[in-house]
């Protein structure tokens, strides 16, 4: 099997509300990192709609972040290895790929939410699978709770991704691509 | 007060500076960048304990990226100097980077006999198959089918070069091979050739989007090595002569003693040192 293709775990390790939360805050605090860092490759590109637009996700992440700590106080969250968090992706799920398909420095608005929005909707079947099927009822509890968060943020990127343009075929062309160590 | 991670005293952030990485967008090495600092902050190991040294090309600006003590060396060097940072220090864990044209044909020599010396050292190339800091040129890994280069555009019609064979020819002491796709996966790579030691060599197929945007599909076609990782090297060398290159994971682990240069006697002042090179 593929490193890069989903796994198959329905979350069988998250057993408790610590682990669930250990998993939240890593993926919400991925998520805000990984904005950040896109909003600052389209800066350096100068896309400055762009990375306007992977800022504010990054400061929706941050407020998410913010959710997972006011649910964790108090708790000692266990230590999990990157590589052993319970995610069915490679990285975990809210996080875009450095590498997705729709990253590039003339990418469009329309990309750039729709890539948030395909991450929020993992994020979101993430938390699902563990509110409706966690063999702990406080991890069902808690996991509904951060999935109705994440809901919210689905139907608010659902709006914005309509109200912007589609980019016509052809956007991604540039016969001579830059290269910013010149 | 927060919730807190139990255990490792330091994040993935600690390791990383404030310095913005000017590669494309969707370049494989932000990934590579992601997995080598999860990788040091999972070992703990101090950022003024860890020398990151490079050679030139795209790749070998992460010394700059991080916050561990960086030297951007000389084009296909990255080896040399690294040495010399590991037997002067032997405390210190010493990665070197860069890309497959620095690593493989202007340091291909360096690279041979760093893993015939076996210094604990862990070796990290990002490899993309192509020259891409000069717009696009063949590098030694490139196909030799590979028609979309102006200086080749009928292909090289040369053999590739297979770093993993060399290794393990040469002798290096842990080989493996991960993809930056998985950044996960590739730090516990990572982590694995730093705790391994001696001299430890990791192929990173780290797509370069601009000149090689086909490689953005080695997603689909790396797959994770369907044997255990072995200790012989004869039983390593088949599997690595038949290997398809998208294998991924640990490879070879060798048990062979990292090299330690017999102790010098100290010098006394900068003068006494240089006295040696007095004609």
């Amino acid at each position: 099997m593929s490193p890069t293709e989903p796994r198959e775990n329905d979350n069988q390790d998250i057993a408790s509300v610590e682990q669930l939360l250990a998993h939240a805050l890593a993926m919400e605090t991925e998520a805000a990192e990984r904005y950040a860092e896109l909003a600052d490759q389209m800066e350096v590109h100068n896309n400055h709609e762009v990375a306007a637009l992977f800022r504010k996700l990054a400061a929706i992440e941050r407020l998410h972040v913010d959710n997972v700590n006011t649910l964790g106080e108090g708790m000692a969250l266990p230590h999990i290895a990157p590589w052993d968090y319970a995610w069915e992706t490679p990285e975990s799920p809210e996080a875009p790929s450095t590498i997705a398909r729709e990253i590039h420095y003339l990418m469009h608005p329309w990309h750039a939410i729709a890539l948030a929005l395909k991450h929020e909707k993992l994020g979101v079947e993430f938390y699902r699978r563990l509110a409706e099927r966690g063999e702990d009822p406080t991890v069902r509890k808690t996991a509904q709770e951060l999935l109705e968060s994440e809901v919210e943020h689905v139907t608010l990127l659902e709006r914005w991704l309509a109200r912007v343009p589609r980019p016509e075929k052809g956007w991604n062309e540039d016969p001579d691509p830059p290269l910013l160590q010149e | 007060m927060d919730a807190t991670s139990a255990c490792p005293s330091y994040s993935a952030r600690d390791y990383k500076s404030d310095v913005k990485p000017v590669w494309c967008p969707g370049c494989g090495d932000y990934s590579v960048l992601s997995a080598i600092t999860k990788a040091l902050a999972e070992l703990s190991v101090p950022p003024e304990n860890v020398a990151l040294v490079s050679g030139i090309g795209c790749s070998s600006r992460i010394p700059a990226y991080t916050n561990v003590f960086g030297f951007h060396g000389v084009h296909g060097r990255a080896l040399p100097i690294a040495t010399g940072i590991k037997v002067s220090r032997p405390e210190l864990t010493v990665i070197a980077s860069g890309g497959d044209g620095d690593g493989f044909s202007i340091g291909g020599n360096h690279f041979l006999h760093a893993c015939r010396r076996n210094v604990d050292m862990t070796y990290i190339v990002m490899d993309n198959e192509v020259y891409g800091m000069t717009k696009g040129q063949a590098s030694p890994t490139t196909a030799p089918d590979w028609e979309n280069s102006k200086l080749t555009p009928q292909g090289t019609g040369i053999n590739p070069f297979r770093p993993l064979v060399i290794a393990l020819a040469s002798g290096a002491n842990f080989i493996a091979r991960g993809f930056s796709g998985d950044p996960n996966g590739t730090a516990r790579l990572i982590t694995e050739a730093i705790r391994h030691p001696g001299f430890s060599f990791v192929q990173l197929l780290s797509p370069c989007v601009t000149f090689r945007p086909e490689q953005r599909d080695w997603k689909d076609a790396v797959h994770a090595a369907p044997v255990e990782p072995t200790d012989d090297p004869a039983r390593a060398a088949r599997r690595l002569m038949s290997d398809d290159g998208f294998n991924i994971g640990v490879l070879y682990r060798g048990d062979r003693r990292p090299y330690r240069p017999a102790p010098t006697p100290s010098v006394d002042s900068v003068t006494e040192l240089e006295k040696e090179f007095l004609i």
